[in-house]
């Protein structure tokens, strides 16, 4: 931002006045999103400073105790909703969602890879409360009727695990998606180095193709467990939202997102609940922030490593 | 008999007929470089000697290649064992991503040859018939990544003279190397001719004169004309041939 | 020898397999909305809005959510587009890479396409409180911006990095200002721009813990910005927790309409697109 060129008036021309109006207009507009991810963070800190003053962080992420009516705002059962949702979401969804972009990237003929990545694209772009919708239909039905029964297990079906596996259903275009970026991005020559040695196709994938795609990989994993933390209506529609600690996968959770949903914008006139979600709200991006920017970190040292090695 | 014999073979990507009637012997233990023009199909010629040209979509082919009378393309050839038959560089070295002596070990350890102390003994030969050994030897374990691309280029032949094949084929091995590292490959080359037929493919006329001890001259798919180094680049019969030795076409 | 076969076999089943169990599910996923949907599609369902008793199974359709829906996204993307393009041009032609505000800027598009609807929800609800706006068509469509500017950017981002460099640098050759530059390089992103409007409205039309309490809902057509607008997303999520049966039935209708509004605008993405560079070829 050259300040000069705003001294001299003498003499300026209307394109030159134009030149620096738009500039100024730019400047501002970038300004304006910078504003906006502070905002959000300093809003949310500041709402939620009257409950977490008053209870401290430390015993509102560790209580599990919610009654709200008597100033109960423990967010444990809510953050190990979440954090259990998500991971098994992922466990669910990485491993087919790797080995499936691995077949289609490497094995595959490039008609059916085209067409597969179309498919998984448009995937893509289906509504979170679509996913929900089927997972009522589906998923839950599913749990209750055949899966629960066959471990002797009664349960309405709106579960954990019904949670896990709509989100799963989620992530796994996300996942694919960035993984086949990643292969795409890797050298055809180096498969053929590999190959030409008398490398079999698993061979080549295992120690060459994986070793160069794997910081990719991982980032492509936890871009997936960042949608799935974030993720609110589908979870909303099929966890149950009970909240308590569940101790097994056909017990209802409660995930953050799905907490918010469902009490914001109407919070009665208990002290203190207001703020009470404002810090669920923070919390919640607090956990996609850390993942975010350590993803951030991450790739830029990663790919600076995959060059070098 | 030769190692390498193709019998009218004839390739296609989809509908266009690439290589054509292609039918030439490849004299053993000497250095044979095909030349001519970019696209008349050299690097695809050289790619179906070790099948990587299955790696493209739509390829056909009818005719045989023979690798110790081994039809390189018929149904129940194994690819791993006739691929490890044959070295392989490419235009550009592409060392795998990891250490100077992990790339050496890597074919040993995929064809699941000795562990231990046996390959450390492996791994200094081969470097060493690259002619690398003395440049990389304190540093084994560094990243390959790390090398010039002189000596990546060797590592890369290093790395594929450990599989113990009997031939070598080069694309364009030096094309995007520095005039001193180009000499280095070329001076190994002519040191192992002894014990490997090398297939190089070049486009530098100037190479071809410097190494070849057999030349083949393609020209849109085709073999124009074959034959001993000095008959093909001094005295070829061909019109074609003879404009291309005398740069009027290129 | 025969160690490699096995696990090269072993490997490639487990992928043919993983692609097909992703497959299957995900044509499950649209062929169960299609069959539950298709049947409760009547002509009704999108001409009309809901009658007294909607919820509880009596007549009408969600013509007011479709409108509200379009209505929203397209404000929220137009708000967007304003925004995005000053943005991309800032960080492309004005501030060099590297720089304090280029870098934090990348920083905040990146960051921020990672935050969930739902915090721009409760950010919006924020905002509009201190604005002093109820729940309405134009807190939805404020909140839903700040929720696609970030795609936006990237989007525009990626084909303004497309325009080669020599045509900013002939352009400046003529004596031109930057301001000039622009204008061309604008020119030229113009198709690509037009994706990005699509892919962001997409996203937009999609979203719906975003609006849920934004955008309110209501029973009536969306027509005027400061009163609340039903959505698609939020329709959907209504009927089907409704008990009657009948109810249900129109939220797998809804969420066919929703679906292929956007699959049909991915689609036309996917055609433009390759329109486009089949362009740039020739």
């Amino acid at each position: 931002m050259p300040l000069p060129s705003f001294i001299p008036f003498k003499g300026l021309s209307a394109g030159k006045f134009k030149n620096i109006s738009a500039r100024t207009l730019f400047l501002i507009a970038a300004l304006f999103i910078n504003f906006i991810l502070l905002s959000i963070i300093i809003w949310l800190t500041v709402k939620s400073a009257p409950v977490w003053v008053e209870k401290s962080i430390p015993g509102l992420l560790l209580s599990q105790v919610w009654f709200p009516a008597r100033g109960g705002f423990g967010m444990f059962s809510f953050i190990i909703g979440t954090v259990l949702s998500t991971l098994l979401a992922v466990i669910l969804a990485a491993p087919p969602a790797i080995l499936s972009a691995i077949y289609l990237h490497e094995y595959a003929s490039k008609k059916i890879m085209t067409a597969g990545r179309t498919l998984i694209d448009l995937l893509a772009g289906i509504p979170s409360v679509v996913f929900g919708l089927w997972g009522i239909i589906t998923v839950v039905p599913l749990v209750r009727n055949h899966i629960a029964p066959a471990f002797g297990i009664n349960t309405t079906g709106y579960c954990l695990l019904s949670c896990g596996l709509v989100l799963s259903i989620m992530i796994v275009p996300v996942i694919m998606l960035m993984v086949i970026e990643v292969l795409d991005g890797i050298p055809n020559e180096l498969r053929e180095s590999s190959l030409a040695l008398g490398a079999t196709r698993w061979q080549t994938v295992k120690h060459v193709v994986m070793r160069m795609a794997y910081p990719g990989i991982l980032s492509a994993v936890a871009l997936g467990i960042s949608r799935a933390i974030g993720e609110t209506m589908a979870v909303l529609m099929v966890a149950g939202n009970v909240p308590a600690v569940p101790s097994s996968v056909f017990e209802p959770v409660y995930p953050l997102p799905a907490l918010i949903a469902n009490n914001y914008g109407e919070m009665l006139s208990i002290p203190l609940y207001d703020s009470a979600l404002m810090f669920s709200a923070l919390v919640l991006l607090a956990m996609v922030l850390v993942f975010n920017i350590g993803l951030h970190i991450f790739k830029k040292t990663a790919r600076y490593g995959g060059q070098t090695s | 008999m030769p190692h390498v014999k193709v019998n009218k073979f004839n390739l296609y990507f989809g509908n266009d007929h690439i290589l054509k009637d292609i039918d030439v012997s490849i004299p053993d233990k000497q250095i044979t470089v095909i030349i001519g023009p970019s696209g008349c199909g050299k690097t695809t010629l050289l790619k179906s000697f070790n099948r990587l040209i299955d790696l493209q979509d739509n390829v056909k082919t009818d005719g045989r290649i023979l690798i110790d009378g081994e039809d390189v393309f018929s149904r129940n050839a194994d690819l791993c064992s006739i691929r490890k038959k044959m070295g392989l560089l490419l235009q550009k070295p592409y060392p795998l991503p990891m250490s100077i002596y992990d790339n050496v070990a890597y074919g040993p350890r995929i064809h699941g040859l000795k562990k231990g102390g046996d390959l450390d003994g492996l791994v200094e030969h081969y470097l060493k018939e690259a002619s690398l050994w003395d440049e990389v030897k304190g540093r084994l374990h560094a990243p390959a990544g790390n090398l010039s691309l002189g000596q990546q280029q060797r590592l890369c032949l290093a790395r594929g003279l450990a599989v113990e094949p009997e031939i070598i084929l080069a694309d364009e091995p030096t094309s995007a190397l520095d005039p001193l590292s180009t000499a280095r490959i070329e001076k190994t080359f002519i040191k192992l001719k002894k014990s490997y037929t090398i297939i190089a493919v070049t486009h530098i006329l100037r190479q071809a004169k410097r190494i070849a001890d057999y030349v083949i001259f393609m020209y849109y798919g085709r073999v124009i004309e074959h034959g001993p180094a000095s008959k093909v680049l001094e005295n070829p019969e061909k019109d074609v041939t003879k404009e291309y030795v005398n740069g009027v076409i290129s | 020898m025969k160690g490699r076969i096995i696990e090269e076999k072993i490997f490639t089943l487990l992928m043919a397999f993983s692609s097909l169990a992703i497959f299957a599910s995900l044509i499950l996923l649209i062929g169960s909305v299609i069959f539950k949907g298709a049947p409760a599609l009547d002509l009704a369902m999108v001409t009309e809005a809901p009658s007294g008793g909607f919820y509880l199974g009596k007549k009408g359709g969600v013509l007011n959510a479709i409108l509200g829906s379009f209505f929203l996204a397209g404000g929220a993307v137009f708000i967007s587009l304003v925004l995005s393009i000053p943005i991309v041009m800032y960080i492309n032609h004005y501030s060099s890479k590297g720089s304090l505000l280029n870098t934090a800027t990348r920083f905040s598009i990146d960051v921020l396409s990672g935050v969930p609807s739902i915090i721009f929800g409760v950010f919006g609800f924020s905002i509009m409180i201190i604005l002093g706006i109820k729940a309405s068509l134009l807190g939805g469509m404020i909140t839903v911006a700040m929720l696609v500017l970030p795609v936006m950017c990237r989007a525009v981002d990626e084909v303004a990095r497309l325009v080669p460099e020599e045509l900013p640098e002939s352009v400046h050759a003529l004596g031109a200002t930057r301001y000039d530059v622009i204008k061309v390089s604008l020119r030229q992103i113009l198709p690509g721009i037009l994706t990005a409007i699509m892919i962001s409205f997409g996203r937009a039309i999609g979203d719906a813990a975003s609006v849920l309490f934004t955008a309110g809902f209501t029973d009536e057509m969306p027509l005027s910005l400061l009163q609340p607008a039903a959505t698609l997303p939020l329709s959907i999520f209504f009927q089907i927790n409704s008990p009657v049966a009948e109810v249900q039935n129109r939220a797998y209708a809804s969420a066919l309409i929703l679906t292929a509004v956007i699959l049909s605008i991915s689609l036309s993405v996917r055609i433009i697109a390759s329109k486009m560079k089949k362009k740039v070829v020739k």
